[in-house]
């Protein structure tokens, strides 16, 4: 479904992503995992056109959408919870949750709203509230939830686990598989939280100074040496 | 007293509606990719020009209904600098977004400049008048010493017509997906572009909103004054840009009644006060905005919770 080949992107004068290859196959969790400063997020947003990958190409559902503008990718069914949430936070969640659906016409509204009110029913709780007034774990239901009323056949998500509760992050990964399992929804998702991530995962990705170094099944990953040495070891 | 106290509270009224349509769209503009239009007072200069013009055609024409003529003259003008303001846009300050902060606020005087000498080159320099088009009015009433208070039907036309395209552009911000997308792109320009947001083509919309606004004040500037002249636009750009200030900058309420603020203190500044310092006063408090209150009345602060 997704196909990112050889991909580099840069910032300025400094290469973020150094050939990058990774495939994403319908119906599949995908996670991607690394420190910070590994080049996930410039993955995540070179599949969004934003920046462009200098060289390489992005496909999605056998097209190229490497050239093709952020803005078209919703209405081809990419939808993108970013790192940092960014909910629009002088807007109430309600709004936040509209301007989710802003591709996807008013047919559909009411269903996918009680969808998303089901899935997080702290959200229709504060469905009037403004967003920057809501916690953080709030605003990463948030941040889903706005993500899910366009209707995407494959959604990104950057670090949802960020900076939350424990309990908070079981549940936000709870209705990650939940969607995946019931919708069928694709999803990537980038997580330094790697034990979370490659339990819930079907298959996974480690990045490197923006290189890919291995591959394999969430499981597999969870059981190497060298992932639990760098990434498991020590909390979680 | 009442009476003369009265007749300015009218005159700042109307003079302060005319400031707050050309405030709007500083006060957009500066809310959505946080620059300050410099031209945006030569865009309100076009649309008095264009006003002008309509008005001479139709003279022409021998159209002298005046509902009809007021209000092709109002389309024309609103059509006409909305093109101006759409282009200004795409040609000086597109190709500089993502450059460094100044340089479209530089290209904004730039623009300014070209547009006064662009208009001053192809209509002449001297002033244009035109022929009266409202005229009479309501008396209010009479004060003690024989003062009459009178309401003029273009005063009338002024507020009513501004307090309808506050309600109007309110409703367009608060309700409708245009609405929306302009504050998403206000608030956060790259998520805007991740949930499908055409953010060039909405920043183009807002200026073309401010345009249009503009284009109205213009209408109403060439009716009340009956001349206009291309060096209009800066004084009253000035004005509208205090009075965006002063109600809190990239706040669309707070553009209307600073607009309104600076009218009323410039009328009643006229009254009691010299009438040769009332640019001073308004100015004046300008400085003592950014000195005591940098956000404006009804403005928020820079620094947000995240």
């Amino acid at each position: 479904m997704l196909e990112v080949r050889g991909v580099h992107t840069f910032y300025g004068q400094i290469e973020a992503l150094k050939g990058v290859d990774i495939s994403v196959e319908e119906g599949e969790i995908v996670t991607l995992i690394g420190s910070n400063g590994a080049g996930k997020t410039t993955l995540l947003m070179t599949i969004c056109g934003n920046p462009r990958a200098s060289r390489g190409q992005v496909l999605f559902e056998g097209e190229d959408i490497t050239q093709v503008p952020t803005h078209h990718l919703v209405e081809r069914g990419i939808a993108q919870s970013p790192e940092g949430r960014r909910i629009f936070s002088r807007m109430t969640v309600m709004e936040n949750l509209q301007m989710g659906a802003l591709r996807t016409g008013a047919a559909h509204f009411d269903k996918d709203l009680d969808m998303v009110f089901d899935l997080f029913p702290r959200l229709k709780e504060r469905r009037d509230q403004r967003g920057g007034t809501l916690s953080g774990g709030e605003q990463q239901m948030l941040a889903i939830a706005r993500a899910l009323m366009s209707r995407p056949r494959l959604l990104l998500l950057d670090e949802p686990s960020l900076g939350l509760a424990p309990m908070v992050v079981r549940q936000i990964f709870d209705v990650i598989r939940e969607i995946n399992r019931s919708e069928g929804m694709t999803v990537f998702l980038v997580e330094q939280n790697a034990f979370h991530a490659l339990k819930l995962a079907h298959r996974a990705y480690v990045m490197v100074n923006g290189r890919i170094t291995l591959a394999g099944t969430g499981a597999e990953l969870l059981a190497n040496p060298e992932i639990r040495a760098a990434y498991l070891e020590g909390g979680h | 007293m009442l009476a003369y106290f009265l007749q300015q509270l009218i005159n700042g009224l109307t003079l302060g509606s005319i400031y707050g349509l050309i405030a709007i769209g500083y006060t957009m503009v500066y809310g959505i990719i946080g620059m300050i239009n410099f031209a945006h007072g030569e865009i309100f200069m076009i649309g008095a020009f264009v006003s002008v013009i309509a008005f001479l055609v139709l003279g022409a024409l021998d159209i002298t209904f005046i509902p009809l003529a007021l209000l092709v003259v109002l389309l024309a003008a609103m059509v006409f600098t909305a093109a101006w303001g759409w282009t200004v846009e795409r040609l000086a300050y597109r190709p500089l977004r993502g450059s460094f902060r100044l340089a479209p606020l530089i290209s904004a005087i730039g623009m300014s400049i070209a547009l006064q000498n662009f208009v001053q080159i192809s209509q002449g320099a001297r002033v244009k008048p035109i022929q009266p088009v409202i005229q009479g009015g309501v008396v209010l009433f009479t004060g003690d010493e024989g003062f009459t208070v009178v309401m003029s039907y273009l005063q009338i036309f002024i507020i009513i017509l501004t307090v309808v395209l506050m309600a109007v552009f309110t409703w367009i911000i608060t309700r409708t997906s245009l609405g929306r997308q302009q504050r998403a792109c206000e608030q956060d320009r790259m998520m805007a572009g991740l949930v499908g947001v055409n953010v060039d083509r909405t920043i183009s919309l807002t200026f073309v909103m401010g345009a249009v606004l503009a284009a109205v004040a213009g209408l109403m500037v060439t009716l009340q004054y009956g001349v206009v002249d291309f060096y209009i636009g800066f004084l009253a750009g000035m004005k509208a840009f205090t009075a965006a200030v002063l109600g809190g900058i990239g706040s669309l309420p707070g553009a209307m009644l600073g607009g309104i603020l600076i009218g009323l203190i410039e009328a009643f500044w006229s009254a009691y006060f010299t009438i040769e310092y009332k640019d001073v006063a308004v100015f004046g408090v300008l400085v003592l905005v950014l000195i005591f209150r940098p956000t404006g009345l009804l403005g928020r602060p820079e620094v947000e919770k995240v």
